[in-house]
């Protein structure tokens, strides 16, 4: 066997070499666990928000007021659509009334769609089907600096379900009331 | 650390052709009948190359803090392993039909009739070794069995927790030498993890290993977050977030986990990517109901608008060139993929096949764009060159959206959502192979694979 004496000068020098590397080497970089991450905003709370009514009673400029007065807080839109049908049309000048009769209250329109489109497709989808409410509240005289918009895209149904039941009811912009 | 494994490399080769009996040449060689020792990377419904990987034999006795020579040696091997299974060519074969073991002796002369009697065809073998730092170097070498042949060597040299990462880098060379494209088993994951109900998701970043190990959270799940993209650096991160209710793109830093907001600007801000030069973001913003292409210069805060029309236009991608942008509009009638020059000049519709295109990601090879194909109320992730010919569609699912390039550009990594709201991550490779799932804690989506680390 003439290979033993040949290996170990292999190993040996191996390990030299490394030890004369070692000086100069560069780590892996190896991250540190996050930083205490700065501290976020509480959790959201926005679709259907009820605000308890006390003794039977309804509080008035509430978002159980809004949808007791005008029957729903909610406008359906027909599939990839962002146009305001004439239901919705109805719905939509019951909340215009519903803010002239509460000059103090601010809604933000949220935009929101089924789960058939790309995320980022629907993001902006959803984003024209608020405008199209905000654009229809501000036409019948409700100032632009109580309506906001957000778009929630896919990412918050109303209903859970991958049927055309659930998808119409998640095509939708929600007037929700911000306060006064 | 390039430097140090090409002087590892060029002393081991020097020390090899010194002594006679160890002198085999590095790099690919002719077996005598054989040709070559080669993986047909384009090849249809091929079989898998049988591979032994046999555990890496401790080149000394040392312990280091992430365990012996001998533990990680075993270790590096089940990972090594673990990837080369990973990309559907190589077949690890099973460690207890091994006739031999390995010593530091057969790692650098193996006994190939022993591995031949188990059909090996390529011979993955190695060490570890503790150096006197605390570090590991582990010690990287191929074979062909059938033709007694050496194909590759390398030494990678580590701290000791950084035993992973060299295991990865031997199982990327293996890969580049036999199939001719580069690995990209050295690299990680970001993505969205998942739970709750489907009308209240908690959405959280986290990342991961590209085979899911040192898996972690980025952000607590307060606040809603959607498509993770890595910076070609790799150690900053552009997503989108809910924050304060003011959904828009924000940039994360890893190592620190700082988190700040991008801009501010009038509308919803979504859709980021970073340019290859990662000097520049381009994004979609949202205005009055009004979508289109922004780009966006980090060090600056300069944006310029790329697209003016009034359909909504997003997913944008560079090309890896940084000369285009591929993105969809709907500007046509429904979701199709369009490419313009990365000044928003010369915007041509590129995808006319059935259906809606979106989403479409420019591959980092630059030869194909990935794109999700929706029809007949399913999502399916298909490719085709950046002209628009050679469309092929590569997945169909129920929802299968958010493809993600291998830093190779040979596997796109996917999210898949069936009618029950349930969602995981998936690769496929471009052949359309290879399709299986990644393991993740809980559910997942929009992946985002990162660049080869470093």
């Amino acid at each position: 066997m003439t290979t033993t004496p040949l290996r170990l000068t292999l190993l040996t020098s191996l390990v030299l070499s490394l030890a004369a590397c070692s000086g100069q080497k560069q780590e892996v970089a190896i991250e540190a666990p996050p930083a205490t991450a700065r501290p976020e905003a509480p959790a959201t709370t926005t679709i259907g928000e009820q605000i308890p009514a006390m003794g039977g009673m309804t509080v008035p400029g509430s978002q159980e007021d809004l949808r007791e007065k005008a029957g729903t807080d909610t406008v359906l839109f027909a599939y990839d659509s962002y146009e305001l049908d004439a239901e919705a049309r109805g719905v939509l000048a019951r909340h215009a009334e519903w803010l002239r009769a509460n000059p103090g209250v601010r809604v933000t329109l949220e935009g929101h769609c089924d789960e058939r489109g790309t995320r980022e497709y629907n993001l902006a989808l959803g984003d024209r089907r608020a405008n199209s409410a905000k654009n229809f509240l501000a036409a019948q005289g409700i100032g632009v600096d109580r309506l906001s918009t957000i778009s929630y895209g896919k990412e918050r149904p109303a209903v859970a379900g991958s049927d055309e039941g659930a998808f119409a009811q998640n095509r939708r912009a929600v007037t929700v009331v911000m306060g006064r | 650390m390039r430097t140090i494994h090409r002087l590892l490399t060029a002393t081991l080769l020097t020390l090899a052709t010194a002594t006679a009996t160890l002198a085999q040449p590095a790099g690919p060689q002719s077996g005598p009948q054989t040709g070559p020792l080669r993986v047909d990377i384009n090849a249809g419904l091929m079989q898998p190359m049988p591979i032994a990987v046999p555990a890496f034999a401790p080149g000394n006795a040392g312990t280091t803090e992430a365990g012996t020579t001998t533990a990680l040696g075993e270790r590096a091997a089940q990972v090594i392993a673990n990837d080369l299974r990973s990309s559907g060519l190589f077949r690890p074969l099973d460690p207890a039909a091994f006739t031999t073991t390995v010593g530091v002796d057969s790692v650098l002369a193996p006994d190939f009739a022993a591995w031949r009697t188990i059909a090996a065809q390529a011979l993955v073998t190695g060490t570890v070794t503790a150096n006197p730092d605390g570090g590991i170097t582990l010690a990287c070498y191929a074979y062909d069995v059938f033709a007694g042949t050496e194909i590759a060597r390398q030494g990678f040299v580590t701290t000791a927790a950084g035993w992973r990462r060299a295991a990865h880098k031997c199982a990327d060379l293996v890969y580049s030498r036999l199939t001719g494209e580069s690995g990209y088993f050295d690299s990680r994951i970001v993505y969205v993890s998942e739970t709750g109900p489907r009308t209240n998701r908690i959405k959280r970043l986290a990342i991961m290993d590209q085979d899911g190990a040192q898996h972690r959270f980025l952000t607590s799940g307060q606040n809603l977050v959607l498509t993770p993209r890595f910076a070609p650096g790799q150690q900053t991160i552009t997503y989108m977030s809910f924050e304060n209710n003011r959904p828009r793109v924000w940039l994360y830093t890893l190592g620190s986990g700082r988190q700040e907001a991008v801009g501010e600007f009038q509308g919803m801000s979504f859709a980021p990517r970073f340019s290859p030069d990662g000097q520049n973001l381009i994004f979609s913003m949202a205005v009055g109901g009004n979508t289109d292409i922004w780009r966006y210069n980090i060090a600056t805060r300069q944006s310029v608008r790329l697209t003016t029309g009034p359909g909504i236009d997003t997913s944008p991608s560079y090309s890896p060139d940084g000369r285009q942008i591929v993105f969809e509009s709907d500007r046509g009638g429904s979701q199709q993929i369009y490419v313009m020059n990365a000044d928003g000049s010369n915007q041509r519709r590129i995808s006319f096949g059935e259906g809606r295109s979106a989403s479409p990601v420019w591959s980092p090879r630059g030869d194909y764009v990935a794109f999700t194909r929706m029809g007949s109320g399913r999502f399916g992730i298909g490719v085709m060159r950046p002209d628009g010919t050679g469309e092929r569609l590569l997945t169909n699912g129920y929802q299968d959206e958010g493809a993600s390039w291998s830093p190779n550009g040979r596997v796109i990594l996917f999210s898949r959502s069936d009618r029950s709201g349930r969602s995981g991550l998936w690769s496929v490779d471009i052949s359309g192979l290879n399709e299986r799932r990644l393991a993740t804690p809980l559910d997942a989506s929009d992946p985002a694979w990162s660049p080869l680390l470093p």
